[in-house]
C-alpha cells in the first residue's frame, strides 16, 4: 500500500523532474563545465583547467561581486522596512481594501521590467519629468539624479517590492489575532507584542521574502544599466560582457559558478535558521 | 482597595455595548467578590463573550463604568490592567516552549531569568505537569497539558482575577471533567478570584461559587448554584437550570390551583396568592414521586408511564398526564417496577413547587 501510494508520488513529479533537468539542471552543468573549459573556446570537449577561476580571483572582479552582494543587501534591508508595514495592514487592518492592493501590485508585473525602469529613466532624467517640471515650476537647476548607486537600489526596491510583499502577508496573516491580544493581556507593550509574538511568528514569510529578493537583486542587471549607467559595474554585467562581447564563454561561466556558490550559500544558511514545519505546528 | 472579606474586587455598573446596530449588552450590573469562582453562563448570543472582553480590556464599554477595588478602568487598555484571560483557543505561544510560555509574563516585567524559572517550576508542580516538560514544545503537548501551560501562564502573570472563556469547550468529556474538579481545586488552593464563562450550565454547577446567568445581553440571575436551581426567577432560568416540568396554572378563589393540562386541582407552594393569577408551576422531576395505592401527597395527578431513558445512576420516565408530558427523575435504586404504559399516580410535595411569572 505504502510502495504503491509511492510509485504515484513519483510518477505525478515526473513531468515536473523532467522540466527542471531540461530547463534548470542541464543548462547549470553546461555553465559548470565551461567553466572548467580553456578561455575563449567554444567546446566542452577539452581538457579541463582552473585557470578562469584564476582570472576571476586575479582580475579584481571581487569590486563586482561585492557590488552585487552589498546592493542587493541594502535592497532587502529597505524592503524589509518597506514592506512589513504595509503587509501587516494587508493581513489584518484593512480587510477588503488588502484586495485592491494586492490587484494593483500584481498589476505593475504586467508590464515588463525594462519598459517600467524606462518610465523611471524618464522621469529622473535632466530635464525629465521630476526635474524639467522642478526647473519649469521653481527655476531649480539640478543635476541627474541618475547614474548612482542609490538610484539603482531605488530601482530594485520598486521591481522587486511584491516578492517581498506577497511573502510577508502570507506570514503575517497565518498568525492568529489571539496570540497578539493574549500578549497584550500578560502585559506586552505593541513593541513586545512585535518583538515576541509578531515577528518571530511572521519569520517564515519574512525569510522567504528577503532570500528571493536577495537573490533576484544580488544578479539583476537591468537596474544597474538603465538607471546606474556604467557608474556601477555589477557581477550580472560582468558576466553579459564575459558571454557577449568578450566571447569568453568559459570566463563567463566562472563568473557565473562564483556567483551561484555565494548567492546558494547564503541562501542555504538562511533556509537551514528556518523550520517551516515547527512554526505552522507539525513537529 | 477592596473591603475586607468578600468586598467586590470588581464592580460592574449598568455596562452596556452596541456594535452599530447591534445591541451586545443592555445593562449588566454586577459585582465580584474578592476570591470567589464567578460563573457568567448563557447560551451562545446572550453577551457573556462581550462582557469579558470589556472586563479584560480587549473593548470598551459603550456605556456604564467598570470598578477595579474602586478605581474606575473603563479605559485602561488591557496590557495595564492586573487581571489576565485563559483564551478559548488557549493563545499559547506555538514558537516558545513550555517554560517560555510561563515566564513570558515574568519575562516582560524583567524578572531575573533563574528567579523566572524557579517561578515556572513551581507552577509546573503545581499544575502537576513534570519538570521536564519546561523545556518541551508546546505543540508536543496534548490538550489537557496544553490547558495546564496556559492556566500557569496566566498564574504566573498573578493577576487579581483571572477570566476564562470556555477553555474547557474544545475537550473530550472525560478530560473537562476532570479539568473542571482541578480547576475547582486550583482556585482553592490560590484563593484567585475566577470569573469563567461557559454556556454549560453542568460546567458552572460544578465549580462556581455563584453563577450569573444571562441572556440577551441581561443578567437573569444571579446567585449560588443552589439558590437559582431551587429558586429560579423565570422560566427560562428553570429550563437552562436543568430539565423542570412547566405546568401552566390559574389561582382558583380557594387558593388551589387549576390546571386544565392535567386536569385537577394542585396545591399551592403559597398562600398569599390572588385569585385568578395565572403562572407557570415549576417542579423538578426528581422532586416528583410515584405513589402507592392509597398514598396521599399534597399535589397529586394520575398519568400513563411512556418511556423510559436510562441517565446512569439515573432514570428519567416520560409521564403522560392529562395534555401535559411530565418527566419524573428517579435514583436507580428506587426505579419504578412497573411496565410501560401502566397507569400511575405521581405525588409531590406543595413546597416543592414553584410558581414563575410566563412572561417569556
Amino acid at each position: 500500500m505504502h510502495g504503491q501510494s509511492n510509485r504515484a508520488g513519483l510518477l505525478c513529479s515526473l513531468p515536473m523532474a523532467i522540466l527542471l533537468a531540461l530547463c534548470f539542471i542541464a543548462p547549470l552543468l553546461v555553465v559548470s563545465g565551461f567553466s572548467v573549459m580553456p578561455a575563449k573556446t567554444f567546446s566542452l570537449l577539452q581538457t579541463p583547467t582552473l585557470e578562469n577561476f584564476a582570472a576571476v580571483i586575479s582580475q579584481g572582479y571581487f569590486k563586482s561581486l561585492l557590488w552585487s552582494l552589498g546592493l542587493a543587501f541594502v535592497t532587502v534591508l529597505i524592503l524589509l522596512v518597506l514592506c512589513y508595514p504595509l503587509a501587516f495592514a494587508m493581513a489584518k487592518v484593512f480587510h477588503r481594501f488588502s484586495d485592491v492592493i494586492t490587484i494593483l501590485v500584481v498589476l505593475s508585473l504586467f508590464v515588463s521590467e525594462n519598459i517600467r525602469l524606462f518610465g523611471w529613466q524618464l522621469f529622473f532624467m535632466k530635464g525629465g519629468l521630476l526635474l524639467g517640471s522642478l526647473h519649469a515650476l521653481f527655476g531649480a537647476n539640478l543635476d541627474s539624479l541618475l547614474y548612482n548607486a542609490p538610484i539603482i537600489v531605488f530601482g530594485m526596491v520598486y521591481v522587486y517590492f511584491p516578492f517581498m510583499l506577497f511573502p510577508m502577508v502570507l506570514g503575517i496573516s497565518m498568525i492568529p489575532d489571539e496570540l497578539r491580544q493574549a500578549a497584550s493581556d500578560l502585559g506586552a507593550t505593541r513593541f513586545e507584542i512585535l518583538r515576541e509574538v509578531d515577528l518571530p511568528l511572521a519569520m517564515p514569510g519574512i525569510l522567504v521574502g528577503s532570500m528571493l529578493t536577495f537573490v533576484l537583486s544580488a544578479g539583476a542587471l537591468a537596474e544597474s544599466k538603465l538607471l546606474g549607467g556604467q557608474k556601477v559595474v555589477v557581477m550580472a554585467s560582468e558576466i553579459e560582457t564575459a558571454f557577449g562581447y568578450g566571447q569568453n564563454w568559459p570566463l563567463g561561466s566562472a563568473l557565473s559558478m562564483f556567483l551561484i556558490v555565494l548567492v546558494g550559500a547564503i541562501a542555504i544558511f538562511a533556509l537551514s535558521r528556518l523550520d517551516l514545519d515547527q512554526i505552522m505546528g507539525r513537529s | 482597595m477592596a473591603e475586607e472579606n468578600g468586598g467586590p474586587i470588581l464592580r460592574l455598573v449598568d455596562l452596556t455595548k452596541t456594535f452599530g446596530d447591534f445591541v451586545a449588552l443592555r445593562g449588566i450590573s454586577l459585582d465580584v467578590r474578592e476570591g470567589e469562582f464567578l460563573t457568567i453562563v448563557g447560551p451562545s448570543g446572550s453577551g457573556k463573550t462581550t462582557v469579558v472582553r470589556l472586563l479584560v480590556g480587549m473593548d470598551h464599554p459603550t456605556s456604564g463604568d467598570i470598578f477595579l477595588n474602586g478605581e474606575r478602568i473603563n479605559e485602561v487598555p488591557a496590557n495595564r490592567r492586573p487581571t489576565c484571560m485563559v483564551f478559548q483557543s488557549l493563545a499559547l505561544f506555538p514558537h516558545r516552549s513550555v517554560g517560555q510560555n510561563i515566564e513570558f509574563p515574568l519575562k516582560l516585567r524583567k524578572v531575573d531569568p533563574a528567579v523566572r524559572k524557579q517561578r515556572a517550576l513551581e507552577l509546573l508542580a503545581l499544575l502537576r505537569l513534570p519538570e521536564s516538560y519546561y523545556g518541551r514544545s508546546v505543540l508536543r503537548c496534548s490538550g489537557g497539558e496544553r490547558q495546564r501551560v496556559a492556566l500557569a501562564r496566566a498564574l504566573a502573570f498573578d493577576p487579581e482575577i483571572i477570566f476564562f472563556d470556555e477553555p474547557l469547550s474544545a475537550l473530550d468529556f472525560r478530560l473537562r471533567k476532570a479539568l473542571q474538579k482541578e480547576l475547582k481545586d486550583l482556585h482553592r488552593k490560590t484563593g484567585k478570584t475566577f470569573v469563567y464563562i461557559t454556556h454549560s450550565l453542568e460546567e458552572a454547577m460544578v465549580m462556581s461559587d455563584r453563577i450569573a446567568l444571562m441572556r440577551f445581553g441581561r443578567i437573569e440571575q444571579v446567585g449560588s448554584p443552589d439558590e437559582i436551581y431551587n429558586a429560579p426567577c423565570n422560566t427560562f432560568v428553570a429550563e437552562f437550570m436543568g430539565e423542570c416540568n412547566l405546568i401552566p396554572v390559574r389561582v382558583a378563589n380557594d387558593g388551589r390551583l387549576e390546571s386544565d393540562r392535567v386536569g385537577t386541582t394542585l396545591a399551592a407552594p403559597r398562600s398569599d396568592l390572588t385569585p385568578g393569577y395565572e403562572a407557570m408551576l415549576m417542579v423538578r422531576p426528581e422532586a416528583m414521586r410515584f405513589l402507592a395505592a392509597e398514598e396521599q401527597a399534597d399535589c397529586m395527578v394520575e398519568g400513563r408511564i411512556g418511556n423510559e431513558y436510562a441517565l446512569g445512576s439515573r432514570i428519567q420516565y416520560g409521564v403522560q398526564v392529562g395534555d401535559s408530558l411530565l418527566t419524573v427523575e428517579k435514583l436507580r435504586e428506587d426505579r419504578f417496577t412497573g411496565g410501560a404504559d401502566s397507569v400511575v399516580r405521581l405525588g409531590w410535595n406543595a413546597a416543592d413547587g414553584r410558581l414563575l411569572d410566563p412572561s417569556d
